[in-house]
This record gives C-alpha cells, structure tokens and sequence, in this order.
C-alpha cells in the first residue's frame, strides 16, 4: 500500500446498472485532510460511488483507491481505518442502541474487545444519545438512528470518514450538531467525505466540493476554487455612464446597462448603475475602481457580487426539484 | 485544486499498524450467537418445538385406558410403559416437519435477514469479511440445530418422566439398558439428528444470499426438504434416494440396538457433509461477488 497525497482517489470509475450508467467515469480527488462535500441532486450517483469506494459494489470500470489502498482488493486493511454512514443508518430493531453498536464493534478484528464497552459508551456521548443507550433500535426517531448510525462510523479512531447524507431527518438543531462533530473531527486530522443534496449545509462545513449529476463529476475544487469559477459581476453606480462603459471596454470587460433591470437605469442624483462580468482573468475590483477615477468617472457606488454557491450549482445541474434519470 | 498538505499522515500511518492487528474474530461468533437465542423469533420457534413431546406426553397420559391399535408415530404405544420413549417418539414426529422447519427459518434468515435490514451492509464495512460472515452465520444456524434437536430430546425426557413410570428401557435389538445408558443413547440421537439438519442447513444458507428477502429464502428451504422427502418416498424414484439430504434423516432408531450400528451414522455424515461443502462453496462464490445494494 502506497500514500499518496489524497485520501480517496478514483480514475474513471465508472458503475452500469444494465445499461444506465449510475456512474460514469468519476475521477474523485480528495486530499488528506479536507472536508470534501460530495453534492448532487438525488439520483446522482453519489450513493453508488459511495458503494464503490466502500468495497461493497465492484466497480463495471475504473480504479478506486481509498488511503492508499485499492478497492475492493485491500478493503481488509483499508475498512479497519474507515468509518462509515452508508445509505441511511440501518439497525437491529429488537436490540437496544448500545448492543447494536457492541455488536458491529465486535464484527472489527481490530477492535479491542477490553474495551469495546467504554468506545461504545464514548460514541453515543459524543454524537448525544447516551440517555437513550439502552432504549431498543425500533423505538429511537430517525434523528436518533442517523446519530446512532454516526456513533457507529465513530467506535474507532479513524482516518476518514464517509458519511452519506449524515444531516437526514434531523431537526435544525441536530443539523448544527453533526455539523460542528464533524468540524471537531476534521480538526482532529481526520478526513470527512459527506455527501449532500443540500448546498447550503455543504458550504458550511467543506474545504472541498465535487458536484455530481447523472452519474458524473462535474467539477471539483476547494470551496474558493469552486466561487471564482462563478461568473462574478461589477456593479458600479455613476452618473457618467458612457464614460464608465469606455473605461470597463478599455479593460477589457463587457459592459451593459441592463435595461429593463427593476431598479435600474435612474437612482437617485441621476447615478445610473452599469454592470459587467468580471470576466478578465488578474483583474481585481480595486484597479477597476483606480481606473474609472482616473479616468474621471465618478463613482457612487461599486461592488462585486459573487454568484451564490447556489446559482454555480444550479448552473452545473440544471435540474430542480427533477430526479435525475 | 489546490489539495491541502496530507495533514496527519504519518500519525495516520503508525495507527493503522494498530488497527490492522486482528484478533481471532471469535467475538462475532459470540454476538452471533447472543443475537440469535435472545431474538424473541428464535425462543418461540423453540418454544414450539418444546410443545410437540408436551403434547405428545399429555395426549397419551389424557387418553391411556384407550388403546392406540399400533396407529400413529413409532413408539407411541410404548410410552404408557415407560415415560423414557416420549423423547423417542417426539423427535420421530419432529423431524419429518417442524425441526426442518424451524430451520429453515433460521437458515434462510442468516444472509438475506440482514440484509433486509440494512444491517449487512455496515457488517461488511466494520470490516466483516465476507467468508467470515458466512463461516458465523453457518456456525451459528448449527447451533440452533443442535439447541432445537435439545429441545425436543429433554423436554420430551421431562414431560415422560413427569408423567409416565420411568425404568430400564428394552432396545429395539431385544437388550435391556438401563436409564443412565439410554440416556446416553438419547444424546447420541439428538446430535445424530443435529448433523442431518446441517445440509439442509447449508441449503439455506445459499438460498439466503440469493435475496434480500429472507421470507424467500426461508420458503425455498423448508420446500426443498418438503421435495426431498416426497422424492425419497416415491420408490420409482429409488435410485436418487442415497443422495437425498433426508434420505438418513429417520436413521437414529439405529442408537437402540446393541451393540450400536454406526452405519447410518457413516453414511449419513459424508453425505451431509457433502451438502455443506456443495453448498457452502455455493454460497461463498455467490456471496463474495454480490454486489451489496441493499
């Protein structure tokens, strides 16, 4: 087993139902480290990807590799270091939260079994269902299965974690719970791969996102990478507008006066708001500005909107409230 | 992409070394084997098989001035005599039917049971190896033969004594033993009985990783050992017969004679055990190539 750089790599990996393809040649790159939100709409494939990099489906084509070690041929090493939240948490109802979890600890070669108890006890303290410990599988909410389901991904010291929707049927307030736990994990060293159909909770707690859409990888990067490649706009607000747009022109930006626009073109003072994409590669807000002042133009008001995370995942997906096929 | 530093690798790397260690996985045998007597499924299908030499007893004990004409399973009319042959004649009257079917219960849940609770999946990812799993499962269905065939052998043994005079017991090959002997013998006979279930034991099993449905597998199971008996049964069908699975099921009466026959014995322990084999390799191959979706 070599390292390498990143935690879970996969070239071309590729799943065919018959003759769908749930997932069609995904090259993940995960680093070491990152908290790497995984996020599609539902039907996406992340769950079959997900399948893959776990051992429990064989790939149709294409290599996974996960913490150095190909999958499914090294899972006997590599699943040890690995906890996981599959597909929703799955349980034996007429067994109490705490043997539930005694029992899966017990199925882990390598885990100790002297002190299984106390691991078992310190995972349900930590995801907050130490009062219900003995209460039977059947009777715990879904918010308590999917804490119990991330107790279970917790009853060893981990490398990485996958995690596959872990925020599912809980309240607002778990929501902020399994966030901030894997916040604290991700700063323990280690590596948290959660997928998603929620944007918003994947920004909030990811260094890194990949976007899926039937079946493929769209786009990968850190949070920022993925923002820049966002169509982001100037907006400036002068009552000089043909002046602004020569200097915008002059930088190589396209202007517009986006007529029609609710609250544009007269403001008040006669100051007219002209946009553009900010769509030259080095140039920065701050020298736009210096050359519309040079240039005499005077300035009221400018600013940079970045396109929501949610507008560049809409953009990437196009698919709404649709199932992907 | 601008991946991050490998942070934590190295401490990583030394932890594994911890974590890769392994035990020798007898603790999930051990779980296994607590899931599976303290589910309340399994206590009432013993619980059942507890009432077939309760009943037994009690109907003969209810209905002694009457006799039973040499009608109904082998030894029943010997029980008045001596409550020692409700043990005997239970198992004749469980074998045939109930314990298969209890089985079959068993067995077919093993693989598809867990999987229709989702629970196999997050075995296979602790990691439980795939063989291992089945090696457990198979361990833990032979089990619960040997507990069913127990069940039925001592509660039989109670119930006769509780009602019915107990004394030396006159074997089928004219000899008289004594209780402690046939006690013995009635020992031999429930593990004799454990062994002609474990094929049909490994027949679940296999059935069992072909579904997420364990209602499936289990109904496959006890029909086959259904088939196997009519096809045993039928005398155009003799030439099949040595290879039936229940074709040695009935040979037990062969621990009252004196001194013991081990023939059937032999016979009948290659050929389950060839059942195993073939179907557990089936199982194996199957199990170790599915794709796990559910």
């Amino acid at each position: 087993m070599t390292s390498t750089r990143f935690a879970i790599e996969t070239t071309s990996l590729t799943k065919a139902f018959g003759r769908q393809r749930a997932v069609d040649g995904v090259d993940l790159a995960v680093p070491h480290g990152s908290v790497y939100g995984f996020l599609g709409p539902n039907g996406s494939g992340k769950t079959s990807t997900i399948r893959m990099l776990l051992g429990l489906t064989s790939a149709t084509s294409g290599e996974a590799r996960v913490l150095g070690g190909s999958m499914p041929d090294n899972l006997r090493d590599v699943l040890p270091r690995v906890g996981a939240l599959v597909e929703g948490p799955a349980f034996y109802p007429f067994l109490s939260g705490r043997a539930n979890l005694m029992r899966l600890d017990s199925g882990d070669r390598a885990a100790p079994a002297a002190t299984r108890r106390v691991r078992v006890d310190a995972a349900l303290d930590r995801v907050g269902l130490g009062h219900a410990a003995t209460k039977k599988a059947h009777a715990y909410s879904l918010g308590m299965k999917q804490r119990l389901g991330l107790a279970a991904a917790l009853l060893m010291p981990r490398d990485l974690l996958v995690l596959d929707e872990p925020s599912n049927g809980l309240d607002p307030q778990g929501t902020r719970e399994v966030r901030s736990l894997i916040r604290s994990l991700a700063d323990e060293g280690t590596t948290v791969f959660v997928s998603s159909h929620l944007l918003s909770e994947v920004e909030q707690m990811c260094t890194h996102i990949g976007v899926m859409s039937a079946g493929r990888l769209l786009t990968q990067g850190t949070l920022d990478d993925l923002r820049a490649l966002g169509a982001h706009r100037v907006r400036l607000l002068t009552p000089d507008p043909d002046a602004a747009r020569d200097v915008l022109t002059r930088l190589g930006l396209t202007p517009e006066a986006r007529a029609g626009h609710h609250d544009t073109p007269a403001t008040a003072g006669g100051a007219v708001s002209v946009e553009a994409d900010l769509a030259v590669e080095g140039l920065s807000p701050e020298s736009i500005v210096a050359a519309l002042v040079a240039a005499d133009v005077r300035v009221r008001g400018f600013e940079v909107a970045g396109a929501s995370l949610e507008d560049r995942f809409v953009d990437l997906t196009g698919e709404g409230f649709d199932v992907a096929g | 992409m601008s991946p991050a530093e490998p942070v934590g690798r190295d401490a990583a790397d030394t932890r594994r070394d911890d974590r890769t260690r392994r035990g020798l996985g007898l603790a999930l045998l051990g779980s296994e084997v607590a899931v599976l007597f303290r589910r309340v499924r399994t206590i009432a299908l013993l619980a059942a098989l507890a009432l077939i030499p309760v009943l037994l007893a009690v109907a003969v004990r209810v209905t002694a001035d009457q006799s039973s004409d040499g009608r109904g399973p082998a030894f029943l009319g010997d029980i008045t005599q001596n409550g020692l042959f409700v043990s005997l004649t239970a198992l004749t009257v469980a074998v045939p039917l109930f314990l298969p079917l209890t089985v079959g219960v068993v067995a077919g849940d093993t693989i598809a049971g867990e999987a229709s609770l989702g629970t196999l999946r997050y075995l296979l990812v602790t990691p439980v190896g795939r063989v291992r799993l089945l090696l457990v499962k198979f361990a833990g269905a032979a089990l619960f033969c040997l507990a069913a065939t127990l069940v039925v052998v001592v509660v039989g043994a109670i119930s006769g004594a509780a009602l019915f005079p107990v004394g030396p017991v006159t074997l089928l090959s004219g000899q008289t033993v004594g209780v402690g002997d046939y006690a013995a013998r009635l020992l031999l006979m429930a593990l004799y009985v454990t062994m002609s279930l474990l094929g049909l034991s490994a027949i679940g099993l296999f059935f069992s990783t072909l579904t997420s449905v364990p209602v499936g597998a289990m109904a496959a199971t006890i029909v086959l050992s259904t088939v196997a008996q009519i096809v045993d049964a039928l005398p155009q069908l003799d030439a099949l017969d040595p290879w039936l699975f229940t074709h040695h099921w009935l040979g037990f009466g062969d621990f009252l004679r004196a001194p013991i026959s081990w023939d059937a014995f032999g016979s009948n322990a290659l050929l389950q055990a060839g059942y195993v084999v073939v179907f557990g390799a089936l199982a194996v191959g199957r199990f170790t190539t599915k794709d796990v979706l559910s």
